[in-house]
C-alpha cells in the first residue's frame, strides 16, 4: 500500500470552446495534473450518457464533461 | 532584453518573440532594428552586441566563435585596439560606455587555443601567395584558411607578427597572447616562410608566372622609421623609433642604464618607445611633443599610464636641432611651437624661432612617423603607387592595378590601426576568393556598415539607476616599469559576465545567431532582406488601421514618469490571462491588487492641442475595462470613470453603460485638474473639476489613460505616396456617399484610416471595400485563381482497418518531455497498426510527402497523427493524406503537445503514459472511421433585397454592378425611403442629388429588378438555395436567390411630448429641415431656436442612443446661424455625440455661439405654451445650478429613430431581434452584416439607427458578404451532420425540439405516423438530437456512438 489513489479521468471537450481553451492552457504553458484523457466533441451536447457509463464501466475512475 | 510592445512595455521581452501571441501563438518572429553603434563605428564591424550578449549568458565559446566569424586576432585586438566600439557606445547616454574591447579579450583568453575546433570546409587547390605576416597577412591568410584554401605567406622577419611582434611591446601584447593565435591561423592550413625576402631575384611577378600563386595578397605595413632633416640626427646615441623598438622585441636594442632619453614625438609609438626605455633602465625619459595634451595623437589612456611611470612630457615644443659637439649627442635644442594646424586644419607647424630651450640628454629616439617601404616592388609587378607613396587600390574590393593582386593595411592606408588592416586583409580573401571564381569582384558583396547619426535603436531603459563599468585588475603601479609584465589583468567570468549585463542590446537582435544553431526546423534566416516585388492590381485598399495616442506628451497626467499610470492598452493587457501578470489584476509598480482604479477619457481626443476630434471607441471601452475589472477583483473595486460626454452610441452600447452603472461602476462628469503621486506612496492622487465647479480631490492605485486613436505617421505617408487625400487629421478623406473611396479612383479605404471607430464599424467598412474592389473587378473574377486537382480517392469500404501512426517531436516541443520513440514502440503493438513513424516535424513538406509515400507502401487505409491540436492541423493532415488517395475523414489526431507535452513539462514520465492513453484512443477511433462527403448543392446566382431606401439601394446597385440578378422588393409606392427627408445640404453634401441618381441608377440598371408596392409573402430554402414569394401588384411572384439581403428601413418617433403636434413651432428634425428647405416664415421670423435632445431616445422604454440625432442637431443649428447669425440657438442634451470627426461640427457651433446646456433624464426640460401663441422652455442649467427660461420661436425634437415594424418579415426569415426591434447580427462585432441564419444580410436603419454614410457602408458590406455566396457555382455543407434511422425512430419529435437550427424535424411516413426527417443543409453537427434520441434512431457523422465508445473503451483499459 501507501500508492497515492490517481483517478484516470475521462473529459468531453467541446471542440469550439473547451478544447480550444485546453489547447491555450497548452500554449500558455499552464500545468495541471495529468489525468485527464481528452475525447473531442462538436458539442458538449453530444456526450449521451451511455458514454458516462461506458466510461466509468470501462475503466475511468471519473467523467468530465466540459462546454 | 527589449520592451515587450505587445504588452506595452509591462513586461520585458526578447528580440525572437510570439508576434501576434493571441491571434497565433506557434509564430515567432526576431526584431531587429538598426545594427548597434558599436557595430558600426567597428571598421571591422565585429559584432560586438552580439559576442557581448553570449558572454552575458555565459556562451563564452559561443561569443569568441562569433568574435572570430571576423577577427583573425581577437586576443590581440582586444588588447590593443583604440575600440572605437566604445567611443560610439550608447550606454554613455546613461553612465560610461561598455567596456567591449576587454571583454573581446575576455572571449579569447577564456578559450583552449589548442583545443579550438578547425572548421570542417572543402579544400580548395588554388595557390594563394601574401606577402607580411603582420595583421592584414596574418587576417588574410586566416580567412582564405576558413575558405579552403592553403595560402603561403613570405615574411621578411624571422618571426610572424610584423608591427604586432615588432612595434608593439609586450606589457600591452604578451607575445604568448599572439603566437598562440598565429599558431592557431597556421594549424589552419596556413604556411609561413619567415626570414624570406622578396624583391629583385624573386618579384611578386615571379610568384604569379613561374611559381604557380593564382594569386597574391599585399599586407607589408609600414616597417620604416619616417626621417625628418634635423640637425644633428647622425650622431652617435640617435635612435630611431621603429627601429629600437624592432630591436628590443628581438632581444636586441641598447641597454639604456643610466641614460638620459628623450623621446621626440607625440604618437602612440613615441609612448611605447618612452614606456619601453623606462623599462630598459632609463631614470629619466622626456617626451618632446609638438602639440598639446589634446591634441596629441597618443591615445590619453597611453599617455596617463605613462605619467605615472616618471615619463614626463612637453607640449608644444618643436626639435630646433640635436646638439653633439662631439659626435655624441649630449642634449637637445627646442623651439616652441606656434601652431601646429594650419586655418584649413592641415598638419603644418610653425614655431616662435626666439623662444628655445634646451633639454640635456644621452640618447635621443625619434618617433616621428613611420612610411612604407616598397623597393621589394619591381616594375614588372604592374603594381601602381599613389603620390604618398602607398599601394594603390579601389577601396571596396582591395585590388591592385594589376589583377590577381591585392593590398591592405598599413600598406595601402598608411599607419592605422590594427582592427582595421585585420578587416583589410578579410576584405582581400574576399575578393581573392570571388578573383578565383572568376565571379566580379563587387556585385553583391556585402557592403561594411558605417555610423549612423541617428539609428532606429532600442531606446534607453527608462528609470535603471547609473552603473559605471567594471574595470578590470590591474598590475601594482610600481610593477610597470619594472619589466615587460602585462599591465591590465583581464576580466574574472563574474565581471565579463556583469560587465556584458550592461550592454542596452542596441539592435534588439544581435544576430548572435544562437536560434540558426537551436532551430531543428531551420526555420531562421537571418540574411532575409526586403524585397521589392512587383503586383499587377486592379483595385488597392487601405486598412493601415491606426496607432494609439502617446500620452507622454502631456506632463500633467505623469504618465511617461510613474507606473502606475497606464494606458488603456495597458490596462487591457493587464486584465489578459495571456498578459504580463497573467490575468491577475495588479499594478505595475509594486504588484498590489488595486482597490480604486480611475479612467480618464478623452486622453489625446476632443483636445485641440493635440487631436481635436472624438476618437468614438474610448468611452465604450473604459466601461468595459471598468466593467471586467469590478468581476478579476477578487477584493470589491472601486472603478470611476471620468468623462466629459459618455459616448455610448453603439447598438446595445447605452445599455451596457447602464448596467455598469448599477453594478457600481462610478461615472463623473469632470475635468482633470491635476495628477500627482502621493509621496511615500505608489498611489495617485486626482484633483478634478466637477460639472458645477466644485474641486475634488481623491487618491487612486491606479490610473488608466483612455488614449485615443490616431492615424500613424506610416500610414499618412502611405496615403501620400498614393496620392490619397487626407484630412486635417490625416484621416483618409472620404464623402459620405461613397463612404470607402478615396480621391483616387480604384484605391478605397476601410478601419481606422478612414476615421476613428470601432470593431463592428471597421469589419463592415472592411466587407464595404471588398465590395467597391469587386464591382470594379468584376470582369476579372477567377482570371488569377487556380483549381487544384483531385486525385482518385481508395476505396475502404469492407476492408480490414490498416492503421498508420505518425507521431511528431515538434522540434523538442513534443520530444523534450515526451519520449517519442518510445511512443512510436509503443504504437507499433496496437491492434490494427501496421506502421509507425516518428518525424522532428510531422507537418514538414518532405514529412507529409513521407506519409503519402508510406500509405501507399504499407497499404494504410487510416491514419493517426499525435502531433498538435485538430484544431489548427486537421485541414493540414487531412490534404496530405487526400492527396494520397484517402478520404479526408479516415485521419484521427491524438493531441500530444497542447494538452499533454505542454501542459506536464516536469512530469515526462505521466506525459507519455497519457500519450499512450490518447494514441490508444485514437487509433481505436480510427478504425472505426468511415469516408464522408461534403454535400454540394448548386447555387441560385441572384439576390433579393427586402427594403428600397439607401441601404437597399446600394446594396442592389453594389450586386447588379458585380454582375449579380438582383431583386430589389420596395413596399411603398416610391423608392428612397428616409432619404427622401434629407432635404438640405449641409458642409456643402447634396443629399437630395445623390438620392435621385441612386434611384435612377438602381431603376435603370440591367442586373436589377425593381419590385414596387411588394412585400414578402412566403420563404424557404438554405444559403445558396432560397425560394420566395413575392406579392406583386401583378399577383403573387416566386423567386429563387442564393441571398437575401433585410434593408427594411426605419422611422422618426412620434413624441407624445413637449407639445409635439400641439403647437405650430415645435418640430421634429426632418421638419425643421424640410421647413428651411421651403423658406418657412417660421424659421426666417424665428429670433430664437431651441434644440431638445434625446426625445424617445436613451428613455427606460427605448435605451438605445439614436446616434445620428446630435450632430442632425449641431449642423441644423449652424445651418440657422448662417442663416441668421443673430439668432439664439440652444441645445438642450444629455450628454453630446459627435463622434469621430462630428466633433469638429460641435467645436464650429460653439465658437459660432451656439449655446449646449446639459440636462438629466431626472430633470427634463418643461415645454409650455404662453397665452400669445409663443412657447416656454424651461432648463436647469447645472452649471449656473438654476433654471433657465427659453422663449424660442422654433422647438425642435431630436425624436428617436424606430426600426420598421417587421415582426412578419423577422419571422418569415428566421431573423431575431432586439428587445427593440431592430435585427440582430450574427455577431455584434466580427459578423456586423450577417444573420444568424446563413445566407441572410443585413444593411441600414433595420440593424441600428446610423447616418447615411454608415448606411451605405453597410448596404456595400451586405452586398460583399453576398457576393461570396452568390460567386460560388455550389455551396458546400460539412458532412458532420446527423443521420436518421426512420426504421427506428418513434416520431417522439424529441430531436425537433432540441435543435436550435431547424435541422431535423417530423414529417409524416405515409402508413407509419410522425417519423423524424433531417435536413442535413441547417445541420451544425453538434450532435444534441443523438445525445437525446430515446430510440437511439439518430447518431452523428464522425462521431458516431460506436466511434465514441470504441475509443471509450480503448481509454479506459489501459
Amino acid at each position: 500500500m501507501g500508492v497515492k489513489f490517481e483517478p484516470k479521468i475521462l473529459a468531453f471537450l467541446c471542440k469550439w470552446c473547451s478544447y480550444a481553451s485546453a489547447d491555450l492552457a497548452g500554449v500558455s504553458r499552464f500545468q495541471y495534473p495529468s489525468n485527464i484523457r481528452v475525447m473531442l466533441t462538436m458539442c458538449s451536447g453530444r456526450v449521451d450518457p451511455v458514454f458516462v457509463m461506458e466510461g466509468l464501466s470501462s475503466g475511468f475512475d471519473g467523467v468530465f464533461v466540459f462546454g | 532584453m527589449m520592451s515587450d510592445e505587445f504588452n506595452s512595455g509591462l513586461a520585458d521581452g526578447r528580440a525572437v518573440y510570439r508576434l501576434y501571441p493571441q491571434a497565433v501563438p506557434t509564430a515567432f518572429a526576431v526584431k531587429k532594428l538598426d545594427r548597434a553603434p558599436c557595430l558600426r563605428a567597428c571598421p571591422a564591424n565585429v559584432n560586438a552586441q552580439g559576442f557581448v550578449q553570449l558572454i552575458k549568458a555565459g556562451k563564452f565559446t559561443e561569443s569568441l566563435a562569433l568574435i572570430m566569424e571576423r577577427l583573425a586576432l581577437p586576443g590581440t585586438i582586444g588588447r590593443i585596439c583604440p575600440h572605437p566600439c566604445e567611443t560610439d557606445c550608447r550606454r554613455q547616454e546613461m553612465d560610461e560606455s561598455l567596456a567591449i574591447c576587454a571583454l573581446k579579450r575576455f572571449a579569447a583568453d577564456q578559450a583552449d587555443w589548442e583545443a579550438l575546433p578547425l572548421p570542417q570546409v572543402e579544400r580548395r587547390e588554388e595557390m594563394v601567395a601574401i606577402v607580411g605576416a603582420g595583421p592584414a597577412g596574418l587576417s588574410c591568410a586566416y580567412h582564405l584558411a576558413l575558405r579552403g584554401f592553403r595560402p603561403v605567406i613570405f615574411e621578411a622577419a624571422p618571426e610572424p607578427g610584423g608591427w604586432l611582434r615588432y612595434g608593439i611591446p609586450a606589457y600591452r601584447l604578451p607575445l604568448e597572447v599572439l603566437n598562440r593565435e598565429i599558431d592557431y591561423i597556421q594549424k589552419l592550413g596556413v604556411k609561413i616562410h619567415c626570414s624570406t625576402t622578396l624583391g629583385q631575384g624573386r618579384t611578386i611577378n615571379d610568384l604569379l608566372t613561374r611559381e604557380g600563386f593564382q594569386a597574391v595578397f599585399l599586407g607589408v605595413g609600414c616597417q620604416e622609421s619616417l626621417r625628418v632633416p634635423v640637425p644633428g640626427t647622425e650622431a652617435e646615441g640617435v635612435l630611431w623609433g621603429g627601429d629600437y623598438l624592432k630591436g628590443v622585441a628581438a632581444g636586441q636594442g641598447p641597454d639604456l642604464k643610466d641614460q638620459r632619453v628623450i623621446v621626440i614625438g607625440g604618437g602612440n609609438v613615441a609612448l611605447d618607445v618612452a614606456r619601453t626605455a623606462r623599462r630598459r633602465g632609463a631614470p629619466r625619459v622626456t617626451i618632446i611633443c609638438l602639440e598639446n595634451a589634446f591634441e596629441m595623437p597618443a591615445l590619453p589612456w597611453e599617455v596617463e599610464e605613462a605619467g605615472r611611470e616618471g615619463i614626463e612630457i612637453m607640449y608644444r615644443w618643436g626639435v630646433k636641432q640635436l646638439l653633439a659637439p662631439a659626435g655624441k649627442v649630449t642634449g637637445i635644442e627646442l623651439m616652441e611651437v606656434a601652431r601646429v594646424f594650419d586655418e584649413q586644419g592641415r598638419f603644418a607647424p610653425a614655431y616662435l624661432e626666439d623662444q628655445r630651450a634646451t633639454r640635456d640628454g644621452d640618447v635621443v629616439i625619434m618617433a616621428i612617423g613611420q612610411k612604407a617601404n616598397l623597393k621589394f616592388l619591381t616594375p614588372e609587378d604592374g603594381v601602381a603607387l599613389t603620390p604618398k607613396g602607398l599601394i594603390q587600390v579601389d577601396p571596396d574590393t582591395q585590388a591592385t592595378s594589376r589583377s590577381g593582386i591585392f593590398a591592405g593595411g598599413d600598406v595601402v592606408s598608411g599607419p592605422f590601426i590594427a582592427v582595421a588592416a585585420l578587416e583589410a586583409g578579410r576584405q582581400g580573401a574576399i575578393s581573392i576568393e570571388r578573383y578565383l571564381q572568376g565571379m566580379d569582384l563587387k556585385e553583391g558583396r556585402e557592403l561594411p556598415l558605417n555610423p549612423l547619426t541617428e539609428g532606429n535603436w532600442n531606446p534607453l531603459p527608462k528609470g535603471q539607476s547609473r552603473q559605471l563599468r567594471v574595470t578590470p585588475d590591474i598590475l601594482p603601479a610600481e610593477e610597470w616599469a619594472k619589466g615587460f609584465s602585462e599591465i591590465h589583468l583581464g576580466f574574472t567570468q563574474e565581471q565579463a559576465m556583469s560587465e556584458a549585463a550592461r550592454c542596452l542590446s542596441c539592435g534588439i537582435c544581435s544576430e548572435c545567431l544562437q536560434c540558426v544553431a537551436t532551430c531543428q526546423a531551420q526555420a531562421i534566416d537571418h540574411g532575409q532582406i526586403p524585397e521589392i516585388v512587383d503586383l499587377k492590381v486592379g483595385a488597392i485598399i487601405l486598412a493601415p488601421g491606426f496607432k494609439s495616442f502617446d500620452p507622454s506628451q502631456y506632463e500633467a497626467y505623469s504618465y511617461a514618469s510613474h507606473p502606475n499610470v497606464v494606458t488603456s492598452l495597458a490596462f487591457e493587457r493587464i486584465l489578459s490571462a495571456s498578459g504580463p501578470y497573467l490575468g491577475h489584476l495588479v499594478r505595475p509598480s509594486d504588484h498590489k491588487e488595486p482597490q480604486k482604479i480611475a479612467w480618464l477619457q478623452c486622453v489625446g481626443s476632443r483636445d485641440a492641442q493635440h487631436n481635436s476630434y472624438c476618437s468614438s471607441v474610448c468611452c465604450m471601452y473604459a466601461i468595459k475595462q471598468a466593467v471586467i475589472a469590478q468581476e478579476h477583483s477578487k477584493a470589491p473595486l472601486e472603478a470611476t470613470i471620468f468623462f466629459m460626454d459618455l459616448r455610448t452610441h453603439g447598438k446595445d452600447f447605452e445599455k451596457y453603460y447602464q448596467r455598469a452603472a448599477e453594478q457600481g461602476v462610478r461615472f463623473i462628469r469632470s475635468r482633470l485638474h491635476s495628477l500627482e503621486p502621493v509621496p511615500g506612496t505608489e498611489d495617485l492622487a486626482l484633483r478634478y473639476v466637477k460639472e458645477d465647479g466644485a474641486v475634488l480631490n481623491e487618491t487612486f492605485d491606479l490610473v488608466v489613460l483612455s488614449v485615443g486613436l490616431e492615424v500613424a505617421p506610416e500610414a499618412s505617408a502611405l496615403g501620400r505616396t498614393l496620392g490619397v487625400e487626407l484630412t486635417p487629421h490625416r484621416f483618409a478623406r472620404t464623402s459620405p456617399f461613397a463612404p470607402v473611396a478615396t480621391n483616387k479612383p480604384g484605391i478605397f479605404v476601410c478601419g481606422a484610416f478612414q476615421g476613428p471607430k470601432d470593431i463592428p464599424q471597421s469589419v463592415m467598412e472592411a466587407s464595404a471595400a471588398a465590395a467597391a474592389a469587386g464591382e470594379l473587378l468584376a470582369s476579372a473574377r477567377y482570371s488569377c485563381s487556380r483549381r487544384k486537382p483531385a486525385p482518385a480517392e481508395q476505396d475502404v469500404a469492407g476492408k480490414e482497418p490498416r492503421i498508420g501512426v505518425f507521431l511528431c517531436h515538434c522540434g523538442t516541443n513534443i520530444a523534450g518531455v515526451i519520449d517519442v520513440a518510445a511512443l512510436r514502440d509503443y504504437a507499433g503493438t496496437l491492434p490494427q497498426v501496421e506502421h509507425a513513424e516518428n518525424f522532428l516535424f510531422a507537418c514538414s513538406q518532405d514529412s507529409q510527402k513521407t506519409i503519402r509515400e508510406r500509405i501507399e507502401e504499407c497499404g494504410l487505409n487510416r491514419v493517426v497523427v499525435a502531433s498538435c491540436s485538430p484544431r489548427t492541423h486537421e485541414p493540414v493532415f487531412q490534404e496530405a493524406i487526400k492527396e494520397a488517395g484517402l478520404n479526408p475523414y479516415l485521419l484521427e489526431m491524438a493531441n500530444i503537445r497542447d494538452q499533454d507535452a505542454w501542459v506536464h513539462m516536469a512530469k515526462p514520465e505521466e506525459a507519455l503514459e497519457k500519450a499512450k492513453d490518447l494514441v490508444r484512443m485514437a487509433v481505436a477511433r480510427s478504425a472505426n472511421l468511415e469516408p464522408l462527403y461534403k454535400q454540394k448543392f448548386p447555387v441560385t446566382r441572384a439576390a433579393l433585397i427586402i427594403g428600397g431606401g439607401v441601404a437597399g439601394m446600394e446594396a442592389a446597385r453594389s450586386l447588379g454592378n458585380m454582375g449579380f440578378q438582383t431583386h430589389l422588393v420596395e413596399k411603398s409606392q416610391r423608392l428612397g425611403g428616409n432619404a427622401w427627408n434629407l432635404v438640405v445640404s449641409p458642409r456643402g453634401y447634396d443629399y437630395r442629388g445623390y438620392l435621385e441618381n441612386l434611384i435612377q441608377t438602381v431603376e435603370h440598371h440591367e442586373h436589377i429588378n425593381v419590385l414596387m408596392n411588394s412585400s414578402v409573402k412566403a420563404t424557404g430554402g438554405f444559403i445558396g438555395n432560397f425560394h420566395t414569394v413575392i406579392a406583386t401588384p401583378g399577383g403573387d411572384l416566386e423567386l429563387g436567390h442564393g441571398v437575401t439581403i433585410l434593408a427594411t428601413g426605419g422611422t422618426p418617433l412620434l413624441p407624445q411630448e413637449y407639445l409635439y403636434g400641439q403647437h405650430p413651432k415645435v418640430l421634429l428634425s426632418f421638419e425643421l429641415d424640410q421647413a428651411i428647405a421651403a423658406r418657412d416664415t417660421r424659421v426666417a421670423a424665428a429670433r430664437q431656436a431651441v434644440f431638445i435632445q434625446c426625445v424617445g431616445s436613451r428613455e427606460p422604454e427605448r435605451p438605445y442612443c439614436s446616434r445620428v440625432c446630435c450632430t442632425h442637431s449641431v449642423e441644423s443649428a449652424l445651418l440657422l446661424k448662417e442663416l441668421n447669425p443673430h439668432m439664439d440657438v440652444f441645445i438642450l442634451y444629455r450628454d453630446l455625440r459627435t463622434y469621430g470627426e462630428k466633433e469638429l461640427l460641435y467645436q464650429e457651433a460653439r465658437e459660432k455661439g451656439v449655446v449646449f446646456i446639459r440636462y438629466d433624464l431626472e430633470s427634463k426640460p418643461g415645454v409650455a405654451g404662453t397665452p400669445e401663441g409663443g412657447l416656454e422652455v424651461a432648463v436647469r442649467d447645472p452649471i449656473l445650478e438654476r433654471t433657465l427660461v427659453l422663449q424660442p420661436d422654433l422647438l425642435v425634437l431630436a425624436s428617436a429613430i424606430l426600426p420598421n415594424p417587421m415582426a412578419e418579415v423577422a419571422d418569415l426569415f428566421k431573423v431575431p431581434r432586439n428587445n427593440e426591434g431592430f435585427f440582430n447580427e450574427a455577431h455584434a462585432k466580427l459578423r456586423p452584416v450577417d444573420c444568424v441564419t446563413e445566407g441572410i444580410y443585413l444593411a441600414g436603419l433595420a440593424h441600428y439607427p446610423k447616418p447615411i454614410d454608415e448606411s451605405i457602408a453597410q448596404a456595400k458590406a451586405a452586398a460583399a458578404r453576398a457576393a461570396t455566396v452568390l460567386a460560388l457555382e455550389e455551396v458546400a455543407a460539412e458532412p458532420l451532420v446527423s443521420i436518421v434511422n426512420q426504421d427506428l425512430c418513434q416520431g417522439c419529435g424529441l430531436c425537433e425540439l432540441t435543435c436550435s437550427f431547424g435541422a431535423v424535424h417530423l414529417t409524416t411516413v405515409p402508413g407509419r405516423g410522425f417519423r423524424a426527417e433531417h435536413l442535413p443543409a441547417y445541420c451544425k453537427g453538434c450532435g444534441l438530437c443523438a445525445a437525446g434520441c430515446p430510440a437511439r434512431a439518430i447518431d452523428m457523422l464522425h462521431f458516431r456512438d460506436r466511434q465514441i465508445l470504441a475509443a471509450i473503451h480503448a481509454g479506459g483499459r489501459g
